[in-house]
């Protein structure tokens, strides 16, 4: 089957099996291995991205089902050869360890900051809540995202 | 030019980050090389069953498939998985099941395919025929007559019995005041790093040489199985630890699966990869804990503990890993904790079972240690009617007696457990929080304040601790290269631990260079001097008094140099700003650049000295380091729903000097959370026919963000003789104070409706039913 979709801004066609998983086409046909597969069920967030601008877990969504949609994932992050300020926040901030939950965390948060600008520590982890991390203990990483919040509202002059 | 300036104790930014926020790390499942073919493993449903026959026809004409194998084709061909530790009993440990399966996920063939999708609709054509046999999953029926015998060739379900007597508790009991006597259970965990494993094996047939890149805390002892167990020399083996996304111990070990791609890929001469699925990994990656303690406790009635006795069932499951019959023995040798408790005696039993093995997690035998004797404390203030703080002051071994030798025989470096205690008391104002605790009982709320004052071992260790294929020593290279700047080879393997970061700010200092001049390489064996690994928080203590020697080496070799430039004598000159100066006076000095090429032989001062400017050292330390603290944690039970609120946690750890603050707090996060985990949420849950329960990470309850408090740290600065930074390590030390903190606080919530105590973890329906069962009494 041909899939026409756009990841991370760059337009492609690829033909593909109707059963491929999205984090398999975007890891092994987009050649795009930041997404990680983490528990291939829904269940650890790691494979997180943002379809159409709304977190998705890319391990649970058929390629197929992404034909026409806009995919963006860790790598299209940083812009003009800079780091959106999730990555400066998990970089300041400690947010992560091992790094294997890093880009669906980021991705999940940058989801978060897209519908609140200033979210409180609650609704950070109840936003969190489909992203494990076994390694921070996930203290830095809300602070990461606090960190990133300012950053975007003093960039958004709020 | 900009003054350089000093990096140890300040808070830097990791320099790992980079690649990994920006989705351009590589780890195993990331590396790409042309051809390479997917391996998937069938396995076992059944927890104990006979293997008639396997039928792999269907499989083997599936398309894509290039292989099938079943163990009947290792058959002699290859080695089995070691286990180093001694023990009574060692089964063989196959790369695929030998006519028996014993325990639910054992692998019982391999499919290699051209994809992954392909090899598992092939995996899923074989046929194997089973006739199931009885299982046994509870340690302490596996020893009982009649229970079904995982190893006939034993005739038992014993491991090994390990016994440490001493009559004096014995002695003890018969005198005190009180005995008090309880069973305390260490539930299995599973680990779960976020990443599971992963090999992939390139064969070189004109070489005949074999890399391997997989997800390991160990890549040289892996190296050294992999080529035993393969017949290969091991100048022929090349392993790689690439990314690795989180080990917690999981990964200080050598699996079937790096074995096996190890062999499919020399058999058909083309790159194999096998990616571990979470239902893999929680069913066949090893677990840890799985202990079950009977303690009797002579006390006297002011609250002195005597002595401690304990018995323990070890679940190490159906075959032995890496280092799983050694892990108990740490839970056994340190349970006497903090304390000066005069003696102690342990039986240690440890059984087969129709399951998953058990090995090291995160703290290794020393949690269920610090568990015991946490509890014990408790218990002993409980039934004594007296203040757990009290309790604790009473038994500390004084600050004044380090180094101590328990009764164990174990030698302390050095402690001052009253100062962390008392830190932490006064963080969360013990005396305002029990009033508080009891005003809020008057209106129906159950507050619990938890206590535990912990000690541990660290910078493991001593290679006389340990079993002789995994020794206690670390290595490390520094070479300053001909443009000044330093590349370090360390031996061990971090895996989200940071020493990028901490090595490079060590280095820096040394050579008052910045620390972006400075490179640390790891995790190659073709490409790093052979070395231990990353485990035990040994990384810091260990492999960074690995490093500073050969720093050493390498200074010393440069000031031998500058002396004849600078006509000062070598002890009078030090490393500052990228020059050698004079100590007295800094304004005398000569660019380091001046002397390096001097030392690469362009300009060499000295006749005969050896151009170039790289030195290897061994560490071996002489003792383990035991870095210890206090935490505290305040919950509040809800007794209509059972659930767990925390109201504060704190944690004062003392884990000597700091070489990088924000990386110290990191990993105590980490560990608390993990610790909180075991207390509250986690077990892996088999049934009584051994299968498994907790499958997913639906049934696993690994915590969420939401299911954790927010932690506040503190620290006590107690610095360890036995390395040259003073440092103690803390990579493990939050998952050793947590657990029995939270559950004394949980008890101690409890306890006015006269609940003695509850095994973990302490799930809302079990709090509910033990509130809703004291409240009928
Ligand atoms: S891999 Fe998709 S949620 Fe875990
Ligand atoms: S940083 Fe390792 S899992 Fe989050």
């Amino acid at each position: 089957m041909r899939v026409n979709l756009t990841v991370n801004g760059q337009p492609r066609s690829d033909e593909i099996e109707p059963r491929l998983l999205l984090v398999h086409y975007l890891r092994d046909v987009a050649g795009l291995t930041g997404t990680h597969v983490g528990c291939e069920s829904t269940l650890c967030g790691a494979c997180t991205v943002l379809l159409d601008g709304k977190a998705v877990k890319s391990c649970t969504v058929l390629a197929v089902q992404a034909d026409g949609a806009s995919v963006t994932t860790v790598e299209g992050l940083a812009k003009d050869g800079k780091f959106h300020p999730i990555q400066d926040g998990f970089w300041e901030e400690h947010g992560l360890q091992c790094g294997y939950c890093t880009p669906g965390m980021m991705m999940a948060a940058v989801d978060l900051l897209s519908r609140t600008t200033n979210p409180s520590e609650d609704e950070i982890r109840h936003a969190l809540e489909g992203n494990l991390c076994r390694c921070t203990g996930y203290q830095h990483i809300i602070k990461a995202v606090q960190y990133a919040a300012e950053k975007m509202r003093a960039a958004a002059g709020r | 030019m900009a003054v350089v300036p000093k990096f140890v104790g300040e808070r830097i930014k990791r320099r790992e980050d980079p690649r990994l926020i920006s989705g351009t790390a590589t780890y195993v499942d990331d590396v790409r090389l042309p051809g390479t073919l997917s391996a998937v493993v069938l396995r076992s449903p059944y927890a104990h069953a006979r293997i008639n026959s396997i039928n792999v026809d269907a499989a083997r004409s599936a398309p894509g498939v290039v292989a099938v194998l079943t163990g009947a084709d290792l058959k002699d061909k290859v080695g089995g998985i070691p286990c180093v530790a001694p023990a009574e009993h060692i089964p063989f440990h196959p790369l695929l099941a030998q006519g028996k399966v014993r325990f639910v996920g054992e692998s019982v063939a391999v499919v290699v395919a051209s994809d992954a999708y392909k090899a598992q609709d092939a995996a899923d054509l074989i046929e194997v025929d089973y006739d199931s046999l009885d299982a046994v999953s509870d340690p302490e029926k596996a020893l009982e007559d009649g229970a079904p015998i995982l190893h006939e060739e034993f005739g038992t379900n014993l491991v090994t019995r390990a016994l440490v007597p001493n009559p004096a508790v014995d002695e003890a009991i018969a005198k005190a005041d009180k005995v008090i006597k309880f069973r305390i259970v260490n539930q299995r965990l599973a680990p779960v790093p976020m990443e599971p494993r992963g090999a992939l094996a390139d064969w070189h047939q004109a070489l005949g040489h074999l890399t391997v890149w997989t997800s390991t805390q160990i890549p040289h002892l892996l190296r050294s199985a992999l080529a035993a167990v393969l017949g290969l020399p091991e100048n022929r083996v090349r392993v790689i630890a690439p990314e690795v996304g989180g080990g917690f111990g999981a990964k200080l070990n050598f699996y079937r699966e790096e074995a096996l791609v190890g062999y499919l890929s020399r058999m058909l001469g083309k790159p194999v990869k096998w990616i571990e699925r979470r239902r893999e990994n929680l069913a066949t990656t090893t677990h840890g804990r799985g202990q079950i303690t009977y303690l009797e406790v002579p006390v006297k009635n002011d609250g002195t503990v005597l002595g401690i006795k304990a018995k323990f069932i070890c679940d190490m499951g159906a075959y032995l890993q890496l280092l799983t019959p050694a892990i108990p023995g740490f839970s056994g040798l340190m349970m006497t904790g903090c304390y000066k408790i005069p003696a102690m005696s342990f039986e240690q039993v440890m059984v087969f079972t129709n399951k998953m093995a058990t090995d090291a997690y995160r703290g290794a035998g020393r949690p269920e240690a610090a568990y015991i004797a946490e509890r014990t404390m408790d218990m002993v203030a409980g039934e004594l009617g007296l203040d757990p703080v009290e309790v604790r002051r009473r038994n500390f071994i004084p600050k004044d007696a380090f180094p101590y030798t328990t009764c164990a025989g174990l030698v302390y470096d050095s402690g001052d457990y009253n100062a962390a205690l008392n830190k932490a008391l006064e963080i969360v104002d013990y005396p305002k929080m029990r009033a508080e605790q009891a005003e809020a009982l008057k209106h129906g709320r159950y507050i619990g304040i938890g206590i535990a004052s912990y000690v541990e071992i660290c910078g493991i260790g001593p290679s006389a601790m340990l079993p002789p294929k995994v020794p206690g020593w670390e290595s490390a290279t520094v070479r300053m290269e001909p443009d000044s700047r330093v590349t370090v080879l360390t031996g061990i393997s971090p895996h989200g631990q940071g020493q990028e970061t901490t090595f490079a700010q060590m280095a820096a200092d040394a050579f008052g260079i910045d620390i972006d001049d400075v490179t640390v390489v790891h995790g190659d064996t073709a490409i790093v001097q052979y070395g231990v690994g990353t485990f035990g928080s040994r990384g810091l203590s260990v492999g960074g008094a690995a490093l500073m020697m050969s720093v050493g080496k390498v200074q010393d070799k440069l000031k031998k140099i500058a002396s004849t430039m600078m006509e000062a004598p070598p002890d009078q000159l030090t490393f500052t700003n990228r020059t050698v100066a004079l100590k007295s006076d800094a304004s005398k000095s000569i660019p380091l650049q001046a002397v390096v090429d001097a030392a690469y032989g362009w300009k060499m001062p000295i006749p005969g000295m050896e151009p170039g400017l790289d030195a290897t050292s061994v560490f071996e330390p002489t003792g383990c380091t035991f870095p210890f603290g206090t935490h505290i944690s305040v919950v509040e039970i809800d007794p209509d729903t059972g659930v767990v609120k925390f109201l504060s946690y704190v944690a004062v750890d003392d884990c000597g000097n700091i070489i990088s603050p924000l990386l110290v707090a990191g990993q105590v996060h980490g560990g608390i959370a993990q610790g909180i985990a075991q207390a509250l949420y986690e077990e892996v849950v088999y049934d009584e026919n051994g299968q498994l329960i907790t499958a997913t990470l639906m049934d696993y309850a690994a915590p969420r963000a939401q299911m954790l408090p927010r932690y506040e740290l503190a620290h006590t600065v107690t610095p360890s003789p036995l390395n040259p930074m003073g440092v103690k390590g803390v990579g493990e030390a939050g998952t050793i104070g947590s657990t029995p903190c939270v559950v004394n606080a949980v008890m101690d919530a409890l306890k006015p409706l006269g609940v003695r105590h509850i095994d973990m973890p302490l799930r809302p329906e079990k709090l509910w039913r033990a509130i809703k069962d004291a409240k009928k009494a």
